[in-house]
């Protein structure tokens, strides 16, 4: 009989965040100075009233009640009675945040707290309070989750007689305790006296009444309100006053209490909390922990069809030649075959484009909080967005959020000058950050550009050798110097603020991009503004790797980290003290790693003279790989080792090759750390030298 | 089938014959070529490639402790998967051959004794007298707990690969 609302849960949170989403931009667009779109009021308005629609059906009462106070406030500005106000604008932009936290609460299965919608509902409540008119009710019943403080509390004391026919017309009276209940804390005492002996009693026929005490804040009217459907069906009677009686207890015996004829009362006491919400939480995390969704435009879908379609064509046709093949076919088998490698490609394409988003969800972050930033601080920033539509895939979007925040904040806090400075610098008051994005080759390239001062190579040299980051840096090109200000301990505000300038930032945005098998570069101007180029690989399934061989194993080097591939020259190879070979490339002393010692395998040759080395750079720093031979260069399927076993060190995983064999992924950055000294500084002092 | 009664899948290890629960058994495949993985076990052969899934293969042997042999077109990889927090994992047993499946009643499967065999004590999880024979029942979950089948014991390995 009870659909279990669980299953749509999901849904109703995704949702409610798109709608927070829809309601976060609408507010940020808005100029309470002037003449505001009435449409901008109307979108806003609606998300809310979805929300709160939703969460009602789904029993979220904290939730429904909240945002009943934000369409309540809405309304009054629709109807324009009320005015948008800068701070009706902030509260609303608060309880955006306040909501979502409540969502992620929820999602996690938690208990909501009410740590911070209390502030804002105090602000809501006092706003409405100056149109007292329509505020009373509504003040009453966020009260619930507010806390209890401001308003007295009432002791209701109810009887509820029903009429013995109540059942026939469909009311069910647990129903209406249960609405009860909502309100506050309550209990309830049946009185069964009027039951029958257990041959007289029929089953659509009640004979109990009740008497129930509900100490709440909510008026009479609204409980009223829950009586509405039976108030003609029977005797209720509402009263205000200091409860009495304390009923002789009696064990719980639960909600089919008409066989129980012995005990006189049944006491029905309840808290919030009852034993079958906490046995339903249990049951669905583990759900909940698995389901991640995504939403895929209806033509990407109808496009997959449309290619598995001409699949299983060309399937049939390849099938149908198997069946009674000659060589007089070869000629037909070749090309149904490179049909058939076209369909996969066309359909590998596709599958991975499902998973790809547009961009837009990483940068819709940034107008609301440059709009919080530049009032916090006082620099006006204008944003600017391009390229919202490149489309990205999703596990790196979700990687790259934070990364980029935190370069857009260093744009606002270091880069963007303060409005005197400006105007002193003859440039115009309003500061400009584009975000940028667009594909290239295979990797999408994400733009941070700023019109502020710019970076002072000079600065920077003198801090990093202050923080002994290097010894000189008089030999280092600009770039070389930019790229210190990612070494972990940097940080050049003289100041340390709470947006930025701990110096524990850079560093990671750099690990985090690296980690996604990206890169960061910086192009600066002193007095003009910078720019942060971030490039990301369009996808972590696939990857072009070179496949190499040493000894009987094949292994693959991901392309995005080879440098170069070289024959050694003997005269080139200097040992040093350790095990540490050094080969001099040009002006870089690079250590070589010969693969077959660090895995342990017989290679076809351990002599270092005219081998074949490949030359991988990552982190910062270049190694050789010494490998036996280079096999082709291709597009290979990343499968983890984790998931049937375990992270294997110098292996970021394995793919399946044409032959059906394994190969393994070499970690580029793994062997680096793992083999070179820890000195991260190395090459840069080598280099120096 | 009923719940006081389990069919288990037997094998044979140096003349000593082992069940596992059928139910975790995913197939039953010969020996094929493996992709040897860097620093790991003796016993951990490697990886192979089973329908798209990367499948560690594990000589059960070597794995007890007993020296491994060589591998020829009658070798046997057992296919055991299970759930075990919600993802399911598959671990392929190199055996010297498989032997027959028994159903036996879960009252006749005996706590085994803690002697008489060389195999390490942590997988077992009973003893059951079939048709006369002694077989011993092994703990498919945990032969397929990544923890147990290859952590706990790395340190027991006389001597691990040099790294």
């Amino acid at each position: 009989m009870s659909i279990d609302l669980e299953q749509f849960h999901q849904v109703f949170f995704e949702e409610s965040l798109e709608n927070l989403d829809v309601v976060e931009q609408a507010l940020v667009e808005v100029d309470v100075d002037s003449d505001i779109d009435s449409e901008v009021i109307n979108t806003i308005f609606r998300a809310a009233h979805s929300i709160k629609g939703g969460s009602g059906t789904f029993g979220f009462t904290e939730v429904t009640e909240f945002t009943h106070l934000m369409e309540t406030l809405l309304d009054e500005v629709r109807d324009g009675v009320r005015p948008l106000t800068q701070e009706l604008v902030d509260a609303l932009l608060k309880s955006c945040d306040c909501l979502r936290h409540w969502f992620d609460c929820l999602q996690a299965k938690q208990d909501l707290s009410d740590e911070q919608s209390k502030p804002l509902v105090v602000i809501f409540e006092n706003m409405l309070n100056k149109n007292s008119a329509l505020a009373s009710t509504e003040v009453n019943v966020s009260k619930t989750t507010a806390g209890t403080d401001h308003v007295p509390l009432h002791h209701w004391q109810i009887t509820f007689i029903p009429h013995s026919e109540i059942l026939l017309s469909g009311n069910e009276p647990i129903r209406l305790f249960r609405q009860l209940e909502q309100m506050g804390e309550y209990k309830v005492i049946a009185d069964i006296s009027g039951v029958e002996d257990i041959d007289q009693l029929t089953v659509d026929e009640c004979f109990i009444s009740w008497n129930i005490e509900l100490v709440t804040t909510t008026g009479k009217e609204d409980i009223v309100e829950i009586f509405e459907w039976v108030i003609d069906e029977c005797t209720l009677t509402i009263t205000d006053n200091i409860p009495t009686v304390e009923a002789n207890n009696v064990p719980e015996i639960g909600r089919e209490m008409i066989a129980e004829k012995s005990g006189a009362i049944v006491e029905e006491a309840k808290k919030p909390k009852t034993k079958i919400e906490i046995a339903q939480k249990t049951k669905t995390i583990a759900a909940s922990s698995a389901a991640s969704s995504i939403r895929v435009g209806i033509d990407k879908v109808d496009n997959l069809i449309n290619l598995v379609g001409e699949l299983v064509i060309t399937q049939s046709m390849l099938s149908e030649l198997g069946n009674n093949f000659d060589m007089s076919k070869i000629e037909r088998l070749s090309s149904g075959l490179d049909q058939l490698l076209q369909n996969t490609k066309e359909l590998q394409e596709n599958v991975m484009r499902i998973r790809m988003l547009p961009i837009s969800f990483a940068f819709n972050r940034f107008p609301r909080m440059i709009r919080d930033l530049s009032v916090k601080i006082g620099k006006k920033v204008d944003l600017q967005i391009n390229g919202e539509h490149t489309e990205l895939d999703k596990t790196v979007m979700e990687k790259i959020g934070d990364p980029l925040v935190h370069l857009v904040r260093n744009a606002i806090d270091h880069g963007i000058e303060s409005v005197e400075e400006r105007v002193a610098a003859n440039k115009p008051e309003m500061g400009v950050i584009k975000l940028d994005a667009y594909h290239q080759g295979g990797n999408i390239v994400i733009e941070i550009v700023d019109d502020g001062k710019g970076i002072d190579a000079n600065i920077i040299g003198q801090k990093a050798i202050e923080k002994g980051i290097v010894d000189d840096v008089s030999k280092l090109s600009d770039g070389q110097i930019y790229d210190l200000i990612f070494e972990p301990g940097f940080s050049t505000a003289a100041e340390i603020s709470d947006i930025s300038g701990r110096g524990v930032g850079m560093d990671v945005v750099r690990r985090n991009i690296t980690s996604l098998g990206g890169r960061i570069d910086i192009e600066s101007e002193v007095g003009k503004g910078s720019i942060f180029r971030v490039h990301l690989p369009l996808t972590l399934a696939i990857l072009d790797g070179q496949l190499v061989r040493v000894g009987s194993e094949v292994f693959i080097i991901p392309l995005i980290s080879i440098v170069e591939s070289l024959q050694i020259k003997a005269e080139l190879v200097n040992k040093v003290s350790g095990n540490m070979i050094l080969y001099r490339l040009r002006e870089d002393n690079v250590p070589i790693i010969p693969i077959y010692k660090e895995f342990n395998i017989e290679a076809d040759n351990t002599e270092l003279d005219s081998a074949l080395l490949v030359v991988v750079e990552g982190d910062g720093r270049k190694v050789g790989l010494l490998v036996d031979d280079l096999l082709a260069q291709q597009q290979v399927v990343i499968k983890s080792l984790e998931s049937n076993y375990k992270r294997i060190e110098g292996i970021s995983g394995a793919t399946i090759l044409g032959d059906g064999s394994v190969a393994l992924i070499l970690d580029i950055l793994g062997l680096i750390t793992q083999t070179t000294p820890k000195k991260s500084h190395s090459n840069r002092s080598m280099k120096a030298a | 089938m009923s719940d006081t009664s389990h069919e288990y899948l037997t094998f044979l290890l140096d003349n000593e014959e082992f069940g596992v629960d059928i139910l975790c058994v995913q197939e039953i495949m010969v020996w094929s070529p493996v992709t040897e993985l860097p620093g790991t076990p003796d016993y951990l052969k490697g990886v192979i490639n089973l329908r798209g899934v990367i499948v560690p293969i594990v000589d059960m042997r070597q794995r007890f402790g007993a020296d491994g042999v060589d591998y020829d077109a009658t070798t046997v990889v057992i296919v055991l998967r299970a759930k075990r927090e919600n993802k399911s994992i598959v671990v392929g047993l190199v055996v010297d051959a498989v032997s027959d499946v028994y159903k036996v009643e879960n009252h006749d499967v005996k706590q085994a004794p803690d002697f008489g065999t060389h195999i390490n004590n942590q997988f077992l999880s009973g003893m059951a007298t079939v048709d006369g024979k002694i077989v011993i029942i092994l703990d498919a979950k945990k032969l397929l707990s990544v923890d147990e089948l290859y952590q706990v014991t790395m340190s027991a390995i006389p001597q691990p690969l040099a790294s």
